[in-house]
């Protein structure tokens, strides 16, 4: 059935689907000002602008923390369920059941992630539910004011918590252990890479993770620890530039030079081509990418860019023998066994 | 515990009535080695004979080793409680040969595997051993099958020696096999073996046996995790999230037995819904809840510790109003507890369940035919308060088997809620001034109306979450928003009590004094109304079957002079919560309330209610 949309104003910014980047925004942060979950969400109403998607077909999942708040900061006009801590993936995989159509976005942080949710977040990686899984990484509770997170860096030291004894948790290396079909590190402080990552993982069939380091200016921002902007900034080694290309441009492509650019075709037609760097990083290629990041991290390097994509793998879904029409919508007569397959039941279980 | 029977010789069988379809075969067997078959088909084949029967499983926490027993009883006049004494062992185990010696009646019978090699001490008693190696190794069965088969023996001995029809028993092994002809064919060979075995051998000498009885009309045999499930079947379950804990499992595997063939999509032949098997508890309520947020019919099951796990997410699907079903098949705890024990002991915790004000809906099934009503009715409830519904049964009722009525077809057409689509809304809007609120009250019962994920409508969209928000899922921290919002959610939960089942009421003229029970221990209690009437004690009984309590709660207790409250746990839980609710008659609410990992005896419930009475 048709439904009036509101009408955007036609301006020439319109897309593909008659909106505006505004209809893609979401109420004003309450987060600080300069903290790297903004930037994250001010990228994700681009990508989404940009990928022509209709906010209807969107549903947002959260965990706690100040990440976590951000489903609001985009998309008003998606469903969204901002959950328990650490517990957003089981919530996000019972409700996508519900309408196989609908794409999810989660946001977690690195403690919603890493530490009280890391069970259920590897569990959902293994499982492969198509929806676009982002920990806004910086190393501290932010919303607890400042304690270490199991992605802080040992040896760090933060105030009032004194110096970090505990290793690292890599969320790249977790998810690809996990049999993550599509993996990305950025940097909040690097827009340009961010949209790009978030467009790419948002047309892949499957779970994407991307952990991207998002600095708290608040409670972790000093200059020499790896969640910080002028870490970052210095540390950052892209290990490509990423280009995304919806299906329908997919001219564009014999644009640039052979051997220089790697295709990945995603599943829905659409491509991102890799530029290669200082190597021809291939991110089909499971043993490289955690090469590269076992590298990076016995480096002190901040690896970006997409790490790991499989884009062939089956999702959760293609488990299931479920109808293509949304579970949501089935009625009554689609759901309740005819009154005569009781009373056969009747007699199996009758003398 | 049972005092040792004292032994004294056995003299003149012969003047000794015969004991016709009135008692308690207990057979005892190492756990693991199958015997799960062979009393499943006694049970059944005696069922098929019409006779009143029940049979327990008392069982370790282990796969292989440990001793088990499987007690069967048979009453003439539908008594289906578990019973302390036996009347017939069945002796397969030697290392409890001596002690379950113990629990045999003056005059009763023990069969037993005659390669136990143990002086039986006790002369008042019928003794026919079985040569079980014999009998298998005669029988031709592959060598490695053969401890298996070798309980098949003492089916077909049993059978032989009570009466028990041999028919009825080949009709119990094509309904256990499926109708599997090689399974069928080769139990029964066993058993016929052991059967002519004891037909030629055995010189009966004691007055037990069974006798065909008009049975009433197509009753069934199920355990109530099955009926439950299968009501789940029948009320539209579109997800089902568990993970393995006994008394549960066997809950969420009969949906997947019984689901893939009667969820086949009329249009598309496709499943219509989905079974996931999660990480814990706490991912089965997870996703449990997010699919009933997102519209789906969408339940968990699980026991004590798994429930215990889901406890906060179940305080954000009530705060949050997402409907939701969660099965909690009872166990003994604390902790770990007894495990493959029975006790209705998560009452308090179910009722008090999270952090700060919550409530929910209770039910609570006391037979195989509540399990399959509740097992659909559960999210009529649910969707209908947008709230979660915790339907408690326990390891009695859910499984070990039972005789029921067949099952009767929902008789009411599924009860989605408030739920607006695109059309829904569109005219919602119109008849509200442009106005909807996710939990905004317009009716004025507190249920507010909501939109599901995958409408398209662009005013469909909200933002759940467990923070404060006001009536159109706003974020708030505003305290009149905060407090109006938690009353209307109260006042939401009033409802309640118009939609749960009502208790069952059961009098007797005259009457002064009740009992209110609930769940699996109604055999018991109905049994022990009766003793009691027989000592001159006239009872009325209350069944609950729900909380909320409904106004006959109030009512019987007014009309009662005092009310045991008997129940299978250490505080009396039932009687806590009826304290609360009823100040008022709190003087006339006495507890009788135990809990040993047993189901509940009749005789128990006597002895404590007559003591209590001052009696005898
Ligand atoms: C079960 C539970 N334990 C503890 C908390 C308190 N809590 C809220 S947010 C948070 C940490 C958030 O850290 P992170 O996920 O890194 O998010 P950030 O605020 O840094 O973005 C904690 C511990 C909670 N909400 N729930
Ligand atoms: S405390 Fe840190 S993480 Fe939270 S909003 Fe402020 S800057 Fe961001
Ligand atoms: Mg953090």
């Amino acid at each position: 059935m048709m439904i009036t949309q509101e009408t955007s104003s036609p301006r020439v910014q319109a897309n593909r689907v008659g909106l505006t980047r505004s209809d893609y925004r979401g109420l004003p942060s309450t987060l600080c000002q300069g903290c790297g979950h903004n930037a994250i969400a001010n990228q994700i109403i681009s990508a989404m602008y940009e990928l022509d998607v209709v906010p209807e077909k969107v549903v947002k999942f959260s965990g706690i923390g100040c990440s976590s708040k951000s489903p609001t900061y985009f998309l008003s006009r998606s469903f969204g369920f901002n959950g328990l801590h650490g517990r957003m993936p089981s919530l996000a995989l019972g409700a996508l059941f519900a309408d196989m159509s609908l794409k999810g976005i989660g946001v977690s942080g690195d403690g919603d992630t890493a530490s009280i949710g890391m069970g259920q977040f590897k569990h959902l990686v293994r499982r492969n539910l198509p929806m676009m899984y982002i920990v806004e990484n910086n190393g501290v509770y932010g919303l607890t004011k400042g304690q270490f997170s199991a992605t802080a860096e040992k040896g760090l030291s933060l105030k009032r918590q004194g110096i970090n004894p505990y290793m690292p948790i890599d969320i790249c290396l977790e998810a690809l252990v996990a049999n993550a079909t599509f993996v990305a590190r950025s940097f909040a402080g690097d827009p340009k890479q961010v949209k790009e990552i978030l467009k790419a993982a948002f047309s892949h069939r499957g779970i994407a993770v991307i952990d991207i380091i998002s600095p708290c200016v608040t409670f972790h921002n000093q200059e020499n620890s790896l969640h910080s902007y002028a870490w970052g900034k210095d540390h950052e080694m892209p290990l490509h530039d990423i280009t995304f290309v919806p299906p329908r441009e997919e001219i564009y492509i014999e644009d640039f030079e052979e051997g220089t650019v790697r295709e990945v075709e995603l599943h829905d037609g659409s491509v991102i081509m890799l530029k290669k760097l200082d190597h021809d990083y291939d991110p089909t290629n499971l043993f490289e990418a955690l090469r590269v990041l076992e590298e990076a991290k016995q480096n002190n390097w901040l690896i970006t860019g997409i790490i790991y994509v499989n884009p062939q793998a089956p999702t959760i879904f293609d488990a299931y023998d479920l109808p293509a029409e949304p579970l949501n919508r089935l009625t009554e007569d689609r759901l309740r066994p005819p009154r005569e397959s009781l009373e056969h039941l009747n007699q199996i279980f009758g003398a | 515990m049972i005092t040792p029977q004292i032994s004294s010789p056995l003299k003149e069988q012969e003047a000794r009535s015969p004991i016709i379809n009135d008692f308690c075969i207990t057979v005892a067997t190492v756990n693991g080695s199958g015997s799960a078959t062979s009393n499943g088909i006694l049970l059944r084949a005696l069922f098929t004979m019409g006779i009143p029967v029940s049979g327990k499983n008392i069982f370790p926490s282990n796969i292989q080793g440990l001793p088990t027993w499987y007690s069967i009883r048979l009453s003439r006049k539908g008594y289906l409680g578990r019973i302390e004494t036996d009347d017939i062992i069945v002796a397969m185990n030697p290392a409890t040969f001596l002690q379950d010696l113990n629990y045999l009646v003056p005059g009763g019978v023990l069969f037993y595997d005659d390669s136990i090699k143990v002086n039986i001490p006790r002369e008042d008693i019928v003794t026919y051993p079985m040569p079980v190696k014999q009998i298998v190794r005669q029988a031709d069965v592959p060598a490695n099958l053969r401890d298996y088969v070798a309980n098949m023996v003492y089916v077909g001995v049993v059978a032989q020696m009570l009466n028990i029809d041999l028919q009825a028993v080949q009709r119990a092994l094509a309904v256990h096999f499926k109708g599997k002809q090689k399974a069928i064919d080769s139990n029964w060979a066993i058993i016929k073996a052991a059967a002519d075995w004891a037909a030629a051998n055995l010189e009966k000498r004691d007055p037990y046996r069974v006798e065909p009885m008009p049975a009433p009309a197509n009753r069934i045999l199920i355990d109530g995790n099955t009926a439950g499930a299968l009501g789940a079947v029948y009320g539209g379950f579109q997800l089902a999230a568990w993970y393995p804990i006994t008394p549960a499992s066997s809950f969420a595997e009969a949906l997947g037995e019984y689901a893939p063939e009667l969820r086949k999509d009329p249009i598309t032949g496709k499943h219509t819904f989905a079974i996931i098997q999660a990480e814990d508890e706490l991912a089965a309520a997870g996703m449990a809840i997010g699919a009933g947020w997102a519209g789906l019919r969408a339940m968990a099951s699980t026991s004590g510790p798994g429930f215990s796990l889901m406890a906060e997410y179940l305080g954000l699907a009530y705060f949050a109003e997402v409907p939701v079903v969660i099965w909690d098949i009872q166990r003994v705890g604390p902790s770990t507890g007894l495990p493959t024990r029975t006790a209705q002991g998560d009452l308090t915790f179910a009722y008090f369940l999270g952090h700060g004000d919550t409530q929910y809906v209770i039910l609570l099934p006391g037979n195989v035919n509540e399990c399959f009503e509740m097992g659909w009715r559960a999210f009529d409830i649910a969707e209908r308060l947008q709230t979660p519904v915790l339907v408690l049964s326990d390891l009695d009722l859910g499984m070990n088997m039972h005789i029921g009525e067949p099952f009767e077809y929902p008789d009411t057409p599924m009860d989605r809620g408030k739920v607006l689509w695109e059309e829904d809304l569109e005219r919602f809007l119109a008849e509200h001034q442009g106005q909807w609120g996710r939990y905004l009250d317009v009716d004025g019962d507190g249920i507010p109306y909501r939109t599901l994920p995958g409408n398209t409508h662009p005013r469909s969209a909200y933002f759940a979450r467990g923070t404060g928000h006001d009536e159109f899922a706003r974020y708030s921290e505003e305290p009149e928003i905060w407090e109006r919002n938690l009353k209307r959610i109260a006042r939401k939960m009033e409802n309640a009590r118009t939609l749960v089942p009502k208790p069952v009421l059961q009098t007797h003229p005259g009457a002064q004094i009740g009992i209110i029970a609930y769940g699996s221990t109604d055999p018991a209690i109905q049994e022990a109304r009766d003793l009691l009437l027989e000592k001159g004690m006239a009872i009325d009984f209350l069944r609950l079957r729900a909380l909320p309590f409904t106004e006959e709660v109030a009512e019987f207790l007014r009309g009662h002079a005092h009310v045991y409250v008997v129940e299978l746990n250490r505080d009396g839980q039932m009687h806590q919560l009826l304290t609360m609710a009823y100040p008022e008659y709190a003087t006339r609410l006495r507890s009788v309330a135990h809990v040993d990992g047993l189901p509940l005896t009749a005789r128990w419930v006597v002895e404590r209610i007559a003591a209590m009475e001052g009696l005898r």
